[in-house]
């Protein structure tokens, strides 16, 4: 079953702009500058149900805006978009009620209450029946080890705390799709993983359709079976993660730890990337020099201690999709 | 019980909870209180012409509007302040509610509470100690708490609209200023209404503001009768819908070219 269709969606937002410093305030005072940017840039993709997706890209290319206008909150200038059958910015109050958002850097719990106090607000905005209620409020405190902050006013927990108990609230109302922004953003290793977890059982067990937006492609690589990279308001790639890799070609990455301190690696078909103290990096294409060649090569050359082989991270594919030099 | 219900009891409890503010809040009423009374005082010691209003009259009209001071719409909700700038009004968006009526109940709740945790204390002191008269018979107090709930949906209806005018100005304090003096003069709030000269009668008599003071606590002097009721809640009712009808139209031109703040 189709859940998200997307086509050609535009968006070009203006902004004020105004030079530095004092002159620039005072002119700003007599005549406004405006630029408009282009946020979508005709964003076109589908999602069937149950499907998990990463949705990647820089700062500024677009990612929360498709999350905002496939949530319903912007009203795109020119586009299809239909969500779970409604148009979002139409149908906006049924729309909502079907979905489950959370934007990271930002809470929809109220600051000052206790943190089950918000849950009983979210009851009954979505006018959630109270047998249905608590049985998924169970089954979210289980699942997130909430009890003990249950108590607790939003603004005393600690940022992993709070985005735990962001993600219940956005799960109170049993949406099966669930827009999640940066989830991870600024959350310690463990944090992260906690959330990655509860992302991925709620996706298995429960089939309940996600985005994902992050800069974290770690994210990415542990949950998604998918990922669209969005680049200046357009879609880049869509596709599996090994065919995100396969796109960056066949490099690979030969880490070589040297048993002489001021060594370097010199050979026709590697080139250093990088260099700190005895660990030297460098690229090679193996459909050109087959990997055990180029080792056998350097180890007859250089005295060496340790060396592994990798693909090049997904970061630098990203930023190859991009046009940018990663570097 | 329904979202907004439910929300409004959230934020009235909330606010229920500043009671440094309220004890803060009420401190200075009562001395602006006096200070206005002591004007008002000397200012009819020394004129001989005859007032449309008696010294006890004015007052308790003074009283009656220190206490009532926080139902004024004095600023846009801090709360919704906050949620524009940071941009998390996308949140309430993202509500199954009908976003007007949402942030028209937060503007209830805000000039109720506060009204609420001030005039309890103070209407008592004042009527024991300040000089203050009680309502001229039953029907003037009925008719003061009837006028008193329009002027509180009137109130909420002003800063809703104060707040949706964010949705272009961000920062919102210059409509706030003005709008404060504006309102403070024309509602009766500084000097009361009746004491105003003839020419500006007609004005005042048109304007939306004197639903805010002037017509609740006029009913509580005897000095609007309270027969006169239907008629004035029918202004105050007119002027709600007006600016119920402009924040809704506003709100949906707003919503349409929304940027939200901080990505």
């Amino acid at each position: 079953m189709r859940h998200v269709l997307v086509e050609d969606l535009r968006k070009t937002f203006r902004v004020a702009e105004r030079d530095p410093g004092m002159v620039g305030a005072l002119r700003g005072v007599v005549r406004r500058r405006h630029r408009d940017v282009q946020a979508l840039d005709g964003v076109s993709f589908a999602m069937d149900a149950g499907e998990l997706v990463g949705y990647i890209g820089p700062n500024g290319a677009g990612k929360s805006t498709t999350v905002k206008v496939l949530s319903g909150i912007l009203v795109p200038d020119s586009g299809q978009c239909e969500v779970l059958g409604r148009t979002p910015w139409r149908q906006r109050r049924e729309h909502v009620r079907n979905i489950g958002v959370v934007f990271g850097q930002r809470t929809q719990l109220w600051w000052d209450l206790p943190v089950v106090e918000s849950f009983e607000l979210l009851r009954d905005i979505y006018r959630v029946p109270p047998a249905e209620y608590a049985e998924r409020r169970d089954e979210v405190i289980a699942l997130l080890t909430l009890e003990p902050l249950l108590d607790t006013p939003v603004r005393q927990l600690s940022l992993g705390q709070r985005m735990r108990c962001d993600l219940a609230a956005a799960l109170l109302h049993s949406p099966s799709l669930l827009f999640l922004d940066e989830p991870t953003i600024g959350l310690d290793a463990v944090a992260k993983l906690a959330v990655r977890d509860f992302i991925q059982r709620l996706n298995r067990e429960r089939g309940v359709t996600v985005i994902l937006t992050t800069h974290d492609l770690d994210d990415i690589e542990a949950l998604c079976s998918r990922v669209m990279v969005i680049g200046a308001g357009s879609i880049l790639f869509d596709g599996t993660v090994q065919g995100l890799r396969d796109h960056a070609g066949s490099e690979r990455r030969l880490t070589v730890d040297l048993a002489d301190a001021n060594g370097t690696i010199e050979d026709p078909s590697a080139t250093v990337v990088s260099q700190e103290g005895r660990r030297v990096q460098v690229r090679f294409d193996p459909d050109e020099t087959p990997t055990p060649e180029l080792i056998a090569r350097i180890v007859a050359k250089h005295p060496v201690r340790d060396l592994f082989v990798e693909s090049p991270p997904i970061e630098e594919i990203i930023a190859r999709l991009y046009g940018q030099d990663y570097a | 019980m329904s979202g907004y219900v439910a929300i409004f009891s959230a934020r009235f409890r909330t606010l229920l909870q500043y009671r440094a503010a309220a004890v803060a809040g009420l401190t200075t009423q009562v001395f602006w209180g006096f200070i206005r009374v002591m004007i008002f005082t000397a200012f009819y010691a020394s004129s001989s012409t005859p007032q449309p209003l008696s010294v006890s009259q004015v007052i308790t009209y003074t009283w009656l509007s220190q206490a009532m001071f926080r139902l004024l719409p004095w600023g846009v909700d801090l709360e919704i302040r906050q949620m524009i700038r940071s941009g998390s009004v996308a949140y309430e968006m993202l509500r199954p509610l009908d976003t007007y009526t949402l942030w028209l109940t937060r503007g209830i709740a805000l000039h109720a509470a506060p009204t609420l945790l001030r005039a309890l204390p103070m209407l008592p002191a004042a009527l024991l100690l300040f000089g203050m008269q009680p309502p001229v018979s039953a029907a003037a107090f009925a008719a003061w708490l009837t006028s008193l709930a329009a002027a509180l949906l009137l109130s909420s209806a002003m800063s809703t609209l104060m707040a949706i005018l964010m949705l272009w100005t961000v920062s919102g304090e210059g409509i706030g200023r003005l709008m404060m003096i504006a309102m403070g003069v024309l509602s009766g709030m500084f000097i009361p209404l009746p004491l105003f000269p003839d020419w500006a009668q007609s004005v005042l008599a048109v304007l939306p503001y004197r639903g805010l003071v002037d017509i609740p606590h006029r009913l509580y002097l005897g000095d609007l009768a309270p027969s006169a009721l239907p008629g004035l809640l029918l202004f105050q009712g007119v002027w709600i819908a007006a600016y119920v009808a402009a924040g809704r139209w506003l709100l949906a031109v707003g919503s349409k070219r929304l940027v939200v703040q901080g990505g």
